[in-house]
């Protein structure tokens, strides 16, 4: 369990690690929380020659709300956002998620900003992120850019991230007026990652959906908004025979991961079920 | 090529050389002969190898010695202070919160970790905090009846100091 020999450089600034970034290339890869890729170092399935470690920059971390936004710093770490009084305050639904997440020593060390560039299949912010609609945004030699998280994800632990580039923050808007949020999952009993995870947002005006955002996470290669399950709710009362009717969409046009642990066909059924749990927990935190 | 570190472990500064790859459990097991920290799964699932940096419990087995630079490190064989045992290891003791103590060191900081954030926890909140914490004999039960007793410890030392 001894990873191949490279070479460490801590960079102290953004600037600092996109230029070491550019010079090294494919040889190196961004060290964060390492949670993801020292485990997969030390199985010598990722042997980077150069480990540029942008965990201690300090700009990088950090939560706020501004202007009507809210922003985390992608080197924020998942207790840091469990323990976010803010948060808990004005999007419970991150703190919430980031409770089903690894467990104290990894959430103590993870970062959203490394599970995000990693997008295993069967992580928890993924679903987070879809179902608020948020932005990730990316600093490379050109520039800065966002890329919306349903475009974010591209495959499986594949994103939009290009040669150079570093994801530097994930935006959304604050959620307004009378919301509604839950995160439910089918924890695997050994590793802790998601068998299936629903993420919901809901925005409820007069006991009718004003907006939805569906996030689901583990069931398919990649994570992808529910937006069959988002157009059935859009409008309607909330009440149990719509969250029923829009739950059945929960798996429309996804091509469902088959496993040792559940197939395909088990998933399908369990993103149905979780989606008809999350959103009816939304629906009774509305308020 | 190896590369300059500077690490404070349980009050005692060390400065030393280490290959870039070496793993915080390996620095130190072998490098400062600390074997109080266990390697488990070396998968950072079992949780044997936990101990605190910078306050925060870490799975050593999952960080590179470098990251340490500059930081403070307290392993199981610095949590007693001036040779007083710490409240969680009271309670392991008296309620044989082990079979084969394999796992100990490491619930011991993950305890000490779960009862700094939240006093006064449930034995859900326990089990919970836990979860990163693999014990193959005790069934547990014993493990959260210590944590309990920490607590309780902790909190009437508290009160005799106010």
């Amino acid at each position: 369990m001894i990873p191949t020999q490279f070479e460490y450089v801590a960079a102290k600034s953004l600037d600092e690690a996109l230029s070491l970034l550019g010079k090294h290339k494919d040889d190196a890869k961004l060290l964060a929380g390492g949670h993801s890729l020292i485990p997969a170092m030390k199985l010598r399935l990722a042997q980077p020659q150069v480990l540029i470690d942008i965990s201690r920059i300090k700009d990088l971390s950090y939560i706020r709300e501004e202007k009507g936004q809210v922003r985390i710093g992608s080197m924020t770490t998942h207790y840091q956002i469990e323990s976010s009084d803010l948060l808990r305050r004005i999007c419970p639904l991150l703190p919430e998620t980031a409770t089903h997440l690894g467990d104290v020593q990894v959430r103590n060390k993870g970062t959203i900003g490394g599970s995000l560039a990693h997008s295993d299949p069967a992580a928890d912010w993924p679903a987070a992120v879809l179902a608020l609609d948020a932005e990730i945004v990316v600093a490379g030699p050109k520039g800065e850019r966002a890329i919306k998280a349903d475009k974010f994800f591209v495959d499986l632990l594949t994103t939009a991230l290009e040669q150079g580039e570093i994801l530097r923050e994930v935006r959304f808007n604050t959620p307004q007026g009378t919301v509604g949020q839950s995160y439910v999952k089918v924890r695997h009993p050994a590793s802790g990652f998601a068998v299936v995870g629903v993420a919901v947002n809901l925005s409820v005006n007069g006991g009718k959906c004003q907006s939805a955002g569906v996030g689901i996470t583990g069931v398919a290669p990649k994570a992808y908004r529910a937006s069959g399950v988002e157009k059935a709710l859009q409008g309607n009362a909330l009440d149990a025979k719509t969250l029923s009717v829009a739950a059945a969409h929960a798996s429309d046009g996804v091509d469902a991961n088959t496993d040792l642990f559940a197939s395909g066909e088990y998933r399908r059924h369990l993103a149905e079920v979780y989606t008809r749990r999350a959103l009816g927990t939304a629906v009774s935190r509305a308020k | 090529m190896k590369t300059k570190i500077n690490v404070t472990v349980n009050g005692v500064s060390h400065q030393g050389e280490v290959e870039p790859r070496m793993l915080l459990v390996h620095y130190l097991r072998d490098a400062l002969n600390l074997t109080g920290t266990h390697i488990g799964c070396e998968t950072s699932l079992c949780g044997a190898c936990t101990v605190l940096v910078d306050g925060l419990a870490v799975k050593s087995c999952t960080l590179f010695a470098v990251q340490l630079d500059g930081s403070k490190v307290t392993t199981i064989e610095g949590l007693a202070a001036e040779g007083k045992l710490h409240p969680v290891q009271e309670g392991f003791w008296e309620h044989h919160g082990l079979q084969c103590g394999y796992c100990t060191p490491g619930m011991i900081m993950t305890a000490a970790q779960i009862l700094e954030r939240n006093p006064d926890p449930s034995d859900e909140e326990i089990r919970h905090g836990l979860e990163g914490n693999l014990c193959r004999c005790t069934g547990y039960q014993h493990i959260v009846q210590a944590v309990q007793c920490a607590a309780k410890k902790m909190k009437s030392k508290t009160a005799v100091a106010r």
